[in-house]
């Protein structure tokens, strides 16, 4: 057991049993951070402040509502939106926090692959990062689901459908997945457990490991130039500050971050208050019908690129396809066969594929929420066939790259 | 080192707005069928050419035109003969009182709705006279005189007894040209009334048997029990259930709901009840968003004089 003497200090106090000086030292001010970045490098810090956020506008509306399927509509609509007093900014928060969380995961996500910040000990990162992506995702559909609006059970209907599996006919998992044939009271109650205990633990989990991933690649910078972590912050130490090449996570690149979560904070409120729209789908304020389908179904705007890749193929191709599109981002590490981490724009032909994924993905995005009609369904088509060619070129284009 | 970051913000924003675009206004132009406002003039009805006499459109509406036969007039002390329930189970539906319709209804739409429910209601496709499908209104055909002057007449005298149109409050609109169809579930009103508080379970259950009642007869008469409007205005939006008052036929052919030929005034008091049900707090969100804006600009502004001073040493 450890020795301990009388605290002479309600800190020595806390520093004996807890050690907080070292943590402070590990986890803030003796953690270094590149000093070459520029504001991507603040989206981990404007997801963090948006995922709490999240959490607390879910925390009180889960105070007023109710998972059942005949008082689930008014719980929102009503007694949300009516009678608690604030109900209705919590649930503009929560509404529109969740549809820009993944503008931002976005973001995130394309920072990693121009950079390269995949690579070279960083794989754990962007698996981590992936598999946050795939969480909030299922957190985000389960949320979608609560207040059994029209959209909420016809897109339940349509996504659980596809656990079918076209050809193989799986009725008997669809119906396992719903417990009922169709999305009922038995859907509702999972999907409401899912959405507020199951998933929210697994995603404080793999934030956890996303930043502990962090830890020993350190965060890579504009130019992918590999730093010497110990010299640099050796030479901060001694007074160099700015001679060095790192600077500490606080109060240095916490400054940094809150500077840009200002801004965001701007924009994110603004939304929240006067162009809520894209977030909250007027077709959802319609209570769930199971006799009448909305003349238009389609998913949250986030989830439209992976919608088009399943939609303008037969069922089978298209599944296959989906099915690709879900898991072939993870894999970016492997497919990318260059030694070169550094910025897309010194790849060459990484740069061109870079922004075609890019642009195909935001073409996949509107043509999955168009009517797939006439020249819609082509574009479709062909984005969607350029989506997996992309893919599949990868390991060829990245293979022949010359080492910068 | 060349200082990149107004270049990937513009990058950033600039595909963000584009995508936006894509699929929020763009798609929503693609999927919706475009309707434009007239204004609530209703060009495809004839105008009313006569200046109507008030005592003559009195007598004429509780005498020769037996108005007063289907339709309560409370204001002038002429109470309904049925109770909804049973007026819906003759008519389909309960015949609105007349006490208010001068104000709420345009006075061209009351001219030809008189002489030509049908057509003024725009419900000829399910009502064809010449197959023998009456509309349950029945058509005035004149009292002897001039039937122009006749049905001025009778416009001038649901005026003079209806309230001023700024006195129209957005309930009463709703009720009187909405509400004996639609319930609005959020505002406790059904479509035989607003339900009141019932010290007995038992005369609550009975107040709701006969609103079921009414609405079976309802939709025996539409086809289909008509929505309920309490969030109307946020799955719709203001214009569309503008757009749709005016002229449903415009935005869903065949449809059975009756143009009700409301004025300009009156359908913007049913809007605003509508937005009064499912927007309650949008008075208090354009407040306070105001006031979270002015806070986050100011907090934005001490974050960044915070950064400058953090990293005036690292530079």
């Amino acid at each position: 057991m450890a020795h301990f003497t009388k605290a002479t200090s309600v800190k020595d106090w806390l520093n004996q049993r807890l050690a907080i000086e070292k943590v402070e030292k590990v986890m803030a001010s003796e953690y270094w951070i590149p000093k070459n970045i520029n504001f991507l490098w603040a989206m981990g810090m404007v997801l963090a402040i948006t995922f709490a956020l999240l959490l607390v506008s879910g925390i009180f509306l889960l105070m007023y509502y109710q998972p059942d399927v005949k008082d689930a509509f008014y719980s929102v609509n009503y007694t949300i939106m009516r009678d608690v007093d604030f109900g209705w900014l919590w649930r503009h928060v929560h509404g529109v926090a969740a549809s820009v969380v993944f503008l931002v995961i976005y973001i995130h996500m394309f920072t990693g692959i121009y950079y390269g910040s995949y690579k070279k000990g960083r794989e754990m990162i962007w698996i981590s990062g992936m598999l946050l992506f795939v969480t909030f995702s299922a957190e985000a559909f389960s949320g979608y689901m609560l207040p059994w609006g029209q959209m909420s059970y016809w897109a339940g209907m349509v996504i659980t459908n596809i656990f079918s599996l076209g050809g193989l006919h799986l009725d008997g998992l669809v119906e396992w997945i719903r417990g009922d044939y169709v999305p009922a009271q038995a859907f509702l109650g999972r999907f409401f457990m899912l959405h507020v205990l199951l998933l929210p633990l697994v995603i404080i989990g793999l934030i956890g490991l996303h930043f502990a991933a962090l830890r020993i690649p350190h965060v890579n910078n504009q130019d992918g130039e590999e730093i010497d972590f110990n010299a640099e912050a050796k030479k901060y130490l001694a007074g160099d500050k700015a001679g060095s090449k790192v600077i500490r996570f606080a109060n240095d690149f916490m400054a940094k971050d809150l500077m840009v979560v200002g801004v965001y904070l701007i924009f994110f409120f603004y939304l929240v208050f006067f162009q809520y729209g894209f977030a909250l789908d007027a077709v959802n304020f319609d209570p769930a019908d199971g006799l009448k389908t909305p003349a238009h179904i389609y998913p949250e705007w986030y989830f439209l690129w992976s919608y088009e890749i399943l939609r303008p193929f037969s069922i089978n191709i298209g599944l296959i396809a989906f099915g690709f599109a879900q898991v072939i981002f993870v894999l970016l590490p492997w497919l990318d066969r260059s030694p070169n981490a550094v910025p897309a724009s010194r790849r060459g032909l990484f740069s061109v594929w870079f922004w075609l994924l890019l642009i195909d993905m935001i073409v996949l995005t509107a043509m999955g929420k168009l009517p797939p009609e006439g020249a819609f369904s082509t574009i479709g088509l062909v984005a969607a066939v350029a989506f997996i060619v992309l893919w599949i070129a990868l390991p060829f284009i990245t293979k022949y790259e010359k080492k910068v | 080192m060349k200082n990149k970051e107004p270049l990937i913000l513009v990058i950033v924003v600039a595909f963000t707005l584009l995508t936006y675009w894509l699929v929020e206004p763009y798609a929503h132009s693609v999927m919706h069928k475009h309707v434009e406002s007239v204004n609530f003039t209703y060009p495809d009805l004839m105008p009313v050419s006569k200046t109507g006499n008030v005592a003559n459109g009195k007598e004429l509406v509780t005498g020769a035109a037996a108005c007063t036969g289907c339709h309560s007039i409370e204001k002038e002390g002429m109470p309904a003969m049925m109770d909804a329930v049973s007026a819906a189970a003759s008519y389909g539906v309960n015949p609105p009182d007349l006490s208010e319709a001068g104000a709420i209804y345009d006075a061209k739409f009351l001219a030809n709705l008189v002489v030509n429910p049908a057509h003024a209601l725009k419900v000829e496709h399910k009502f064809d006279a010449a197959k023998g499908e009456m509309h349950p209104m029945t058509a005035f055909y004149g009292a002897g005189g001039d039937i122009d002057q006749e049905v001025a007449d009778i416009v001038s005298y649901l005026q003079s007894i209806a309230p001023k149109p700024s006195e129209v409050t957005p309930k009463m609109a709703y009720e009187n040209a909405c509400g004996r169809c639609h319930a609005m579930k959020y505002e406790n009103w059904t479509q035989i009334g607003e339900k009141p508080a019932f010290k007995f379970e038992k005369d609550s259950l009975a107040f709701d048997i006969q609103v079921l009642e009414y609405q079976e007869h309802l939709t025996k008469y539409m086809g289909k029990l008509p929505p309920d409007l309490s969030m109307y205005i946020r799955s719709r939006g203001e214009h569309f259930i503008s757009t749709f008052i005016e002229n449903p036929q415009a935005h869903l052919e065949g449809t059975a709901m009756p143009r009700v030929g409301v004025t300009a005034d009156a359908a913007e008091k049913v809007i605003e009840h509508l937005a009064d049900a499912g927007d309650t707090k949008r008075h208090e969100r354009d407040s306070i968003g105001k006031t979270v804006m002015i806070y986050s600009v100011i907090f934005a502004i001490f974050a960044l004089l915070w950064k400058k001073q953090v990293w005036k040493d690292l530079h």
